[in-house]
């Protein structure tokens, strides 16, 4: 058999892997986020929002708070898999079963990667399936809603992936998401438009990588955003990149995997 | 049978980020088809050397070869050469055994097909077969270690390492890990075992390395090295220990209790002098036996030697 024919079933058996136990703990991977999204679309999307009125482009507020629930549902799920997935294996040491492998670094980085945008992937739909008993949506621009979804995912799964890794207890693993993601979510326009925020709070808010994400998703799905969805995605890719490239890295080094 | 050694260890360094040289280069060879020790007291590097073969462990210096593929230079070839059994479990408690075993193969490149018959042989062969499909966390110790043997059969690797495979494992169950990998030795796989139950080592391996402080402090033939043993004790039950012990030119004999009495003697030494004396003391001798196996005398002194030749070197 091919290396390339080896490591595509390498990368086939990690991603299998990886559903497999997505489904096997649906309770606490698929059903939480479902029912924490739906408390958001009842409590900000209809009682609050129907007093805040039209918003950025003509839109109700539930209408312009769906997408950002769901790209929020996507990114901390994306990091929350594979967070929990990679450093469960680290301290039960059953990463040992992949480390003395042949398996290259790029295939356990994808296997991880793929396994958590399949469960952002999935809670996603779930969130907008639930979006869909508050409001009507019509997606604008379905490839850009796919390439916002996919990249989104990804990005936020490569950045689980490093926090793993560097991650030596549990409590290390809770606390960039307590810490760091979720602040940088809840001010990067999931619930509100940026213009309506005076300077210099506009300007700050641009610094914030999850608004371009967040924006991204939403000009496909509203055709509506607050930053030009060309630069977005230069974010995101810039992003892509620069932690593929810090999470192999890591890999080669066996930053707290190897002795 | 392929003339290329099945390991060749070349003067490998380990020195970990607190200082601790585990490793001052070790240098052997393990012959294709051997069933090989590798002794040493705990601390003495052992899991470091194999955590080097295995990859799970940056070598500080050297090199080792599998079959000829350079583990540095060549890792992931060198890694299909090998299957790990490592000392402590390492695999997801809450997978089922059937899954570890077909995902291990997954990720050697095994198709699907291929690793669930594999799986099955392993599995029925190790006597899990009716726990494939349980929680592996249900598995008693011995199941566990039984199903790390299976997982690291999956790739049908040349070489297999057992880094103390039977450790916490009764007797029964250990010896049918032992005609296992015994059987696997005998059709051509290259065994290397680590194990702190030295009988095991002297009835399984036909060579031996022992290491101690991060060198090899001797690397034989099993046969050369109990040659090597000039003195054994015996433990000899009697019906009562006398006030006087005859003396006997050659052997050391001390009253161990009220009933037991222990004889050093050279191996060479003919024990019906000693009985001899001891009827002639009026000491019925009821029943006899080695006070250590031979592996394990020889062991101790080879590392007190090492031990001794150091402190004096300090």
């Amino acid at each position: 058999m091919s290396n390339a024919a080896a490591n595509l079933v390498a990368l086939n058996t990690l991603v299998r892997r990886e559903i497999v136990r997505i489904l096997r703990i649906w309770t606490q991977t698929l059903i939480p986020p479902a029912i924490t999204m739906t408390l958001y679309f009842v409590i900000f999307g209809k009682l609050i929002g129907s007093r805040i009125g039209v918003m950025h482009g003509g839109f109700s507020y539930m209408q312009y708070l769906a997408p950002g629930l769901v790209m929020m549902s996507i990114i901390t799920n994306s990091y929350g898999n594979i967070s929990s997935s990679f450093f469960g294996a680290k301290f039960s040491r059953a990463v040992e079963e992949m480390l003395v492998s042949p398996m290259p670094d790029w295939v356990i980085l994808t296997g991880y990667v793929a396994g958590a945008v399949a469960r952002g992937v999935v809670v996603g739909m779930l969130v907008l399936g639930i979006a869909l008993f508050f409001t009507s949506l019509h997606i604008a621009h379905p490839l850009i809603t796919l390439a916002a979804v996919l990249l989104g995912s990804v990005i936020f799964s490569l950045a689980g992936f490093v926090n793993a890794v560097y991650a030596k207890k549990f409590d290390d693993i809770a606390l960039v998401p307590t810490f760091i993601l979720t602040p940088l979510t809840y001010l990067g326009g999931v619930f509100y438009s940026i213009e309506m925020l005076g300077e210099p709070w506009q300007t700050i808010s641009r610094i914030n990588p999850i608004l371009y994400m967040v924006n991204a998703f939403r000009y496909g799905v509203l055709g509506v955003s607050d930053v030009h969805v060309g630069w977005a995605f230069v974010v995101m890719l810039v992003f892509v990149v620069a932690l593929s490239a810090f999470g192999l890295q890591l890999l080669k080094r066996g930053v707290g995997l190897r002795s | 049978m392929s003339s290329v050694p099945a390991l060749v260890v070349d003067n490998l360094r380990k020195t970990y980020g607190n200082g601790v040289q585990a490793l001052k280069g070790v240098s052997l060879t393990v012959q294709p088809g051997d069933f090989f020790a590798l002794l040493g007291p705990n601390g003495a590097g052992k899991s470091t050397l194999i955590g080097i073969l295995s990859s799970l462990v940056n070598a500080s210096g050297g090199d080792a070869q599998v079959f000829g593929v350079s583990v540095n230079r060549q890792r992931n070839e060198a890694m299909r050469l090998i299957g790990l059994v490592p000392q402590e479990i390492n695999f997801n408690q809450f997978e089922k055994p059937f899954d570890i075993c077909v995902n291990e193969a997954g990720f050697y490149g095994i198709p699907r097909r291929i690793a669930a018959e594999r799986a099955e042989k392993y599995l029925k062969e190790l006597r899990l077969w009716d726990k494939a499909q349980h929680q592996a966390r249900m598995l008693s110790g011995g199941m566990k270690r039984r199903l790390m043997i299976a997982r690291a059969m999956m790739n049908e690797p040349r070489l297999l390492i057992l880094d103390e495979p039977t450790a916490g494992v009764d007797i029964e169950i250990r010896r049918s890990m032992w005609q296992f990998v015994s059987g696997i030795n005998a059709a051509g796989t290259t065994v290397i075992l680590t194990t702190h139950y030295l009988e095991e080592a002297e009835q399984l391996c036909r060579n031996i390395a022992i290491i101690d402080h991060g060198t090899i402090v001797e690397n034989t033939s099993m046969k050369q090295l109990l040659a090597k043993l000039d003195v054994e004790t015996f433990v000899l039950d009697v019906a009562q220990v006398p006030d006087g012990l005859p003396q006997l030119p050659g052997v050391a004999l001390r009253r161990l209790d009220e009933r037991t009495l222990e004889a050093e003697m050279a191996r060479t030494h003919d024990l019906n002098s000693l009985f001899a004396a001891l009827t002639a003391h009026g000491v019925t001798v009821t029943s006899m036996r080695n006070k250590t196996n031979r592996l394990e005398e020889l062991f101790v002194r080879l590392v007190e030697q090492g031990r001794h030749g150091q402190e004096q070197a300090a």
